[in-house]
């Protein structure tokens, strides 16, 4: 955050303008409230229990399931649950169409909308880039209901209804709100850096991707998590556009497997495990970068 | 696309800052190359359906086969229509509890972040954990412990012995419990940025001064971060109208069709049902209440916000 801060936003956008005063540990002369402590570590209870459960129950026999409430550590623990949701959810193929999904939305996107923000925020003064902004950025306001029917038409019309096109279309629907977290950013970069660059004879392209590109990184960031996340989670998009068993999401194939699993929970939570997991690991190691950058969207 | 633009200037900066604009009229030609594919590729995918749906919506269209004009009919045999209302009564009810529960819960965890506390990096990381897990599989685990655990643990109380889900009148706060658990890991992050921008002097003055928490909340805390009241208010009453995920884990909008929310149902009608321009129709009225809702909610919540 402390990035965002070094250069002055010329206009700023709705939300608060005062500046986050950061302060360390150390500042802090006040004494430890236990009773916050108390207060915020039961209620973390909520968040941990559930996984929790999600890792017992997929280490247990059904008949140790059976026997208790769910909550019991098992003993022995039951291992094969995840070599057998391995193979009955074809887990490799829907994790490769995941990531594959996943990291080509974000690379995509990172490409594109912030070549389409530099555009319109370097012009925002003129008709037409003004226009397209307010276009997009009203499309925000569209949910996501009213398009769902026609597009499944046109997605197979095309030929788009598999991972190629769900590339496609979260990079395309991402625009609206990533214009709206780069453009800000992009008027707050002085002018004059563009202009050394342009003096030593660069073109505009060249200025874009040498000089402007590096300096969003932060930007880059908040818009590659939100896209990363969004992609890797979502359910209903793969659920209308997919039509190829083949090329089934993670979350699609839990979808899809539920019914088979109605009696075996055990093997069923191994696959929820599985299909959690990579994400949850991304942001165990990277959690304090993850937030930072999700609250530089939202709070811009 | 556009003309040639004139060169740009490459002599020193002038104060009023000019050198990219100097072409008076038109922006450079790699300025319209930037935006205008990104427009076409929009309009294509994104604007066309929005338009072939309305389009739709005037139809009798099944979804297959042949379809004929019939003006604002479906339209009209929507507000009769007793699933459809039903629809949109549980949404509404459904996401005016949850944001309320949504921002009360996390004001209060956030307000207890930014206290001093142990281990505060830990327990802001495990808030947020939620956020990152897709909602539909978690939503699975919390199948299993409302229809198995549950029923074991409060085997005395018949509204849980008999498996919450399948309670026509009840089923639908599991539903809440289910969204709630997620949207609180954003509402909180935000919150918790809004209050680490009021300066601590301030409660000191304010103590100073004989205020007490209570008064101190309501007269200093909450007017300084509803900003992030806004934010987060219509964001997640936004998102919960559109409620899906969460109900097709735990529920599948039974029993019956009490927890059927809108989006469920046009998706419902529309592939399966053979009801693809009805429910356009009602995706269209859909749209026209979400956007009248966020417009309401922004007025509103704009009007009372404090002054920076």
């Amino acid at each position: 955050m402390a990035d965002t801060t070094t250069t002055t936003p010329d206009d700023a956008p709705a939300a608060p303008t005062r500046r986050r005063l950061r302060r360390s540990e150390s500042d802090d002369t006040r004494r430890i409230s236990w009773w916050a402590t108390a207060l915020v570590a039961v209620c973390s209870l909520t968040v941990l229990v559930p996984l929790y459960l999600a890792v017992v129950v997929a280490l247990k026999t059904p008949e140790q399931l059976a026997a208790g409430t769910g909550f019991e550590w098992p003993n022995p623990v039951r291992w094969e649950n995840f070599g057998e949701a391995w193979r009955r959810t074809r887990f490799p193929q829907a994790l490769t169409n995941t990531a594959l999904i996943t990291v080509g939305s974000v690379v995509l996107t990172l490409l594109t909308s912030s070549l389409v923000s530099y555009g319109i925020a370097r012009n925002m003064h003129r008709r037409f880039f003004k226009g397209a902004y307010l276009y997009l950025l009203a499309a925000l306001f569209i949910p996501f209901p009213i398009i769902m029917l026609p597009l499944v038409k046109q997605t197979a019309a095309l030929g788009l209804d598999n991972q190629a096109g769900l590339i496609v279309l979260y990079t395309i629907y991402g625009l609206s709100l990533n214009i709206f977290i780069y453009t800000a950013y992009i008027r707050s970069i002085p002018i004059e850096l563009e202009e050394a660059a342009r003096v030593d004879g660069a073109s505009t392209w060249r200025v874009l991707w040498q000089v402007i590109f590096p300096l969003l990184t932060p930007m880059n960031a908040t818009v590659g998590i939100l896209t990363c996340v969004w992609a890797w989670n979502d359910f209903i998009m793969p659920l209308v556009v997919l039509t190829e068993p083949g090329s089934r999401t993670l979350p699609l194939a839990q979808y899809v497997f539920q019914g088979q699993f109605n009696t075996d929970y055990t093997v069923a939570f191994a696959s929820y495990l599985m299909a959690m997991a990579p994400l949850l690991l991304v942001y165990v190691f990277s959690q304090r970068w993850v937030i930072s950058g999700v609250t530089r969207g939202s709070i811009k | 696309m556009s003309a040639p633009a004139p060169p740009p200037t490459t002599e020193a900066p002038t104060a009023d800052r000019a050198p990219l604009r100097t072409g008076r009229r038109r922006a450079q030609a790699a300025f319209y190359w930037m935006v205008w594919p990104a427009l076409v590729l929009f309009a294509g995918f994104h604007t066309l359906p929005v338009l072939t749906g309305i389009f739709y919506s005037l139809t009798n269209y099944a979804g297959y086969g042949e379809w004929n004009f019939v003006g604002l009919a479906n339209y009209g045999n929507l507000f009769g229509d007793d699933r459809v209302l039903r629809a949109y009564g549980f949404s509404f009810l459904f996401a005016i509890v949850a944001t309320v529960l949504t921002n009360v819960i996390s004001l209060a965890i956030a307000m207890g972040l930014n206290a001093r506390i142990v281990a505060r990096n830990f327990f802001r990381g495990v808030f947020f954990v939620p956020y990152v897990l897709a909602i539909l599989v978690i939503g699975y685990v919390f199948q299993f412990f409302f229809s198995s655990s549950l029923p074991k643990i409060l085997s005395s109380w018949p509204l849980f012995r008999d498996n919450i889900l399948t309670n026509e009148t009840w089923a639908w706060t599991a539903i809440v419990v289910l969204a709630v658990w997620q949207a609180c890991a954003f509402a909180i992050i935000i919150y918790l940025s809004g209050l680490q921008t009021i300066p601590r002097e301030l409660y000191e003055a304010a103590s100073l001064d004989g205020a007490r928490p209570w008064r101190q909340f309501r007269s200093l805390t909450f007017p300084l971060i509803s900003a992030f009241f806004t934010i987060n208010v219509v964001l997640s009453l936004k998102s919960f109208l559109q409620v899906f995920d969460p109900i097709v884990a735990l529920t599948g909008g039974g029993p019956g069709t009490s927890t059927e929310s809108v989006t469920l149902l046009i998706f419902r009608g529309g592939f399966t049902g053979g009801e693809f321009a009805y429910q356009t129709a009602n995706a269209v009225v859909f749209f026209v209440v979400i956007t009248m809702v966020a417009l309401v909610q922004l007025r509103v919540l704009r009007r009372r916000e404090a002054e920076f």
